[in-house]
């Protein structure tokens, strides 16, 4: 084991599938000299060169349907949008190509090709570099969406995600970069669809994903010293989401907190919640299901107010504790 | 290119194949046959034929919304292209694409799009990954007018030019995106004049000679295949019915239809085939085959079955 960055592990997760595979390329915005614009990719020029380090110019729409068009061709592109933001302006590329040539088609063709992007707040950087849009991805059909939290997942799920012969957009948050984790020196991978218990707890659970697995985890150990044993479930994968895990959590603790930095309306925070409140695990709640998630409003820049409209550890542990009453 | 007379008999036959499929295809949507829409290429049969006639057997092409003719010139399987229009699970996406989408992978036809745009910067990515494979194939892209207007058209343009990429663009510019009139939308003369602002050559060739369309695509695929990238030609033509189904042409003249369907491509092709020393009768029965081809066709078509919804859902994840 070696204690790593997640953003190291996303670098290691890229550099070992191309080294294993030729046909792995990495296309995108000033990825070559400079690295990445948070430097993930920083060497990978030198080691790759530039026809497999592919910096393109500033043209997502067309940069992520030359990535469907190479992997309809038997490759398996990488794209790197630098905000999660940007992929707004290949939507039609990600949900009207990527997710549906293959059905289109009848299954001639398969489109292996990531879309990995720093997503998510905190960063100062306003309402057009700040965004969770997940739930957009995760309402098209044919695609897989994945949101790791700890550098050993984020590992483990981007080689996997790399492996698949679908399209998979790959969440990596700005802030959660900077997290440190254990990862074996050996190589693994992580099934793409499998939640994992980030921890263990009977009476109440907090489901959540990505960065504010973090927060959730901090505001267990709060719960804990007013003697509230917190479950934290990590969904990892957004979809094919993992409803089993949900669902036999809740069943055992009755109560549930889902809580996303995504804007709460229409988000992942229903879905879970309607699979919940639709399985046998809504016999055994204790209280109705709780969502909390990031404010209806643009993300603002003023630094005061941006903590403010999603979630953080200690509104979670007021949101939970509001649930345990 | 010297054209051997069996190749020459070949590039007739699909040319009436395509304009027979076609205009049994607007047949069986008025019979309620043909479900959705479609989007009929007759009168530009002569760009599809010619473009693929020059290019290599081995070599791709990206088709679009208008792509019957582009799917039938590069030899696709006239039943399985039926099947795909009235949803049978005999086409060649197993009825789930129809007439928009219908595209045969295994002959180097790698989509028809239902969206303006995209298809040419996928292309422009299949180009990327033949170039990476070193095989000396090209790619040929059909397109529209309207698509040159696009972000992606531009975006692609300068990426081709940028990469090398090898890739010759065929803009089939028939005049009208819809009801809009290329004097409405297209701020340029020549459509091709825009191949100069990402430094390539831009042609502007007659569309509805086949002959004058091989020897500007052979020039344009050899560039292609020996590194030098991406040329523009422009090839222009007329769509002789509606854009769609619903089209009632209020936007242009029938004095102006029947100027270009003077310009017949085919009836122009026969006639050099004519004077090359074929026969009328060996025309004829090249037409007469190709009736046969497509009735044959509609008839295998009408009998298939679809897929059920359990096997659709298992095409949506590979």
């Amino acid at each position: 084991m070696s204690v790593i960055t997640f953003l190291q592990a996303v670098s290691d997760a890229l550099r070992e599938e191309m080294r294993l595979d030729e046909k792995v390329f990495l296309l995108g915005e000033d990825m070559g000299v400079y690295g990445g614009c948070f430097g993930v990719t920083r060497g990978f020029l030198d080691e790759f060169g530039p026809d497999r380090v592919m910096d393109t110019p500033i043209t997502e729409n067309s940069f992520s349907n030359i990535a469907v068009g190479a992997a309809m061709a038997g490759y398996r592109p990488v794209v790197e949008y630098m905000f999660s933001d940007f992929i707004l302006v290949a939507f039609d590329a990600i949900a009207n190509q990527a997710a549906k040539q293959r059905f289109m088609l009848g299954g001639q063709v398969q489109i292996p090709v990531v879309f990995r992007t720093p997503a998510g707040s905190g960063t100062g950087a306003a309402a057009q570099h700040s965004q969770s849009l997940e739930a957009l991805l995760c309402h098209i059909p044919g695609l897989k969406v994945v949101m790791p939290s700890t550098p050993y997942d984020a590992k483990g799920l981007l080689k996997s995600a790399i492996r698949d012969n679908n399209p998979v957009a790959f969440f990596e948050h700005k802030l959660g970069y900077a997290v440190k984790g254990e990862v074996p020196e050996e190589e693994y991978l992580i099934p793409i669809g499998k939640a994992d218990i980030k921890r263990t707890g009977k009476d109440v659970t907090i489901i959540s994903y990505s960065y504010t697995i973090h927060k959730c985890l901090e505001a267990a150990n709060m719960l804990e010293k007013d003697g509230i044993d917190a479950e934290v479930l990590d969904l990892r994968t957004l979809y094919p989401l993992d409803k089993e895990a949900i669902i036999e959590s809740v069943k055992k603790t009755g109560r549930v907190l889902i809580t996303h930095e995504a804007v709460q309306k229409f988000g992942v925070g229903a879905e879970v919640a309607s699979i919940i409140a639709d399985s046998e695990a809504f016999f055994h709640l204790d209280r109705p299901i709780r969502r909390f998630g990031g404010e209806d409003i643009p993300i603002p820049y003023t630094p005061e107010l941006e903590r403010l409209v999603v979630p953080q550890a200690d509104t979670i542990y007021a949101a939970v504790k509001e649930l345990m009453r | 290119m010297n054209l051997t007379d069996a190749k020459k008999k070949d590039m007739y036959l699909k040319l009436w194949r395509a304009r027979l499929f076609e205009q049994s295809v607007n047949e069986m949507f008025m019979r309620g046959e043909i479900k959705g829409t479609t989007h009929l290429s007759v009168g530009q049969e002569g760009a599809a034929v010619g473009v693929i006639a020059a290019i290599q057997e081995d070599d791709l092409i990206m088709s679009c919304h208008r792509g019957h003719s582009h799917c039938i010139a590069k030899n696709a399987d006239l039943r399985q292209m039926m099947s795909e229009l009235i949803g049978r699970r005999t086409g060649f996406c197993k009825g789930l694409g129809g007439s928009m989408h219908v595209v045969d992978i295994g002959s180097g036809n790698y989509g028809a799009n239902g969206i303006i745009g995209p298809a040419i910067a996928i292309a422009t990515g299949i180009a990327l990954a033949l170039k990476k494979d070193g095989s000396g194939k090209i790619i040929a892209d059909f397109f529209g007018d309207g698509t040159s207007n696009t972000g992606n058209f531009h975006e692609s343009l300068n990426i081709a030019a940028l990469w090398k990429l090898p890739i010759v663009y065929i803009c089939e510019n028939n005049q009208y995106g819809m009801s809009t009139s290329v004097k409405n939308c297209v701020s340029v003369q020549n459509i091709a004049d825009r191949a100069s602002a990402y430094g390539i050559p831009g042609i502007v060739c007659d569309g509805n000679d086949v002959l004058a369309i091989i020897d500007v695509v052979e020039e344009a695929a050899q560039r292609a295949r020996s590194g030098q990238g991406p040329t523009l030609i422009e090839l222009k033509t007329y769509r002789w019915l509606g854009h769609s189904k619903s089209d009632r042409c209020a936007y242009r003249t029938r004095e102006e239809e029947a100027e270009w369907k003077a310009k017949c491509p085919i009836l122009r092709f026969g006639a050099q085939m004519l004077q090359s020393g074929f026969t009328q009768a060996e025309l004829d029965q090249l037409k007469q085959q190709a009736e046969e081809e497509v009735q044959d066709a509609v008839v295998y078509a009408l009998k298939q079955g679809t897929l059920s919804i359990e096997e659709a859902r298992e095409l949506i994840f590979a």
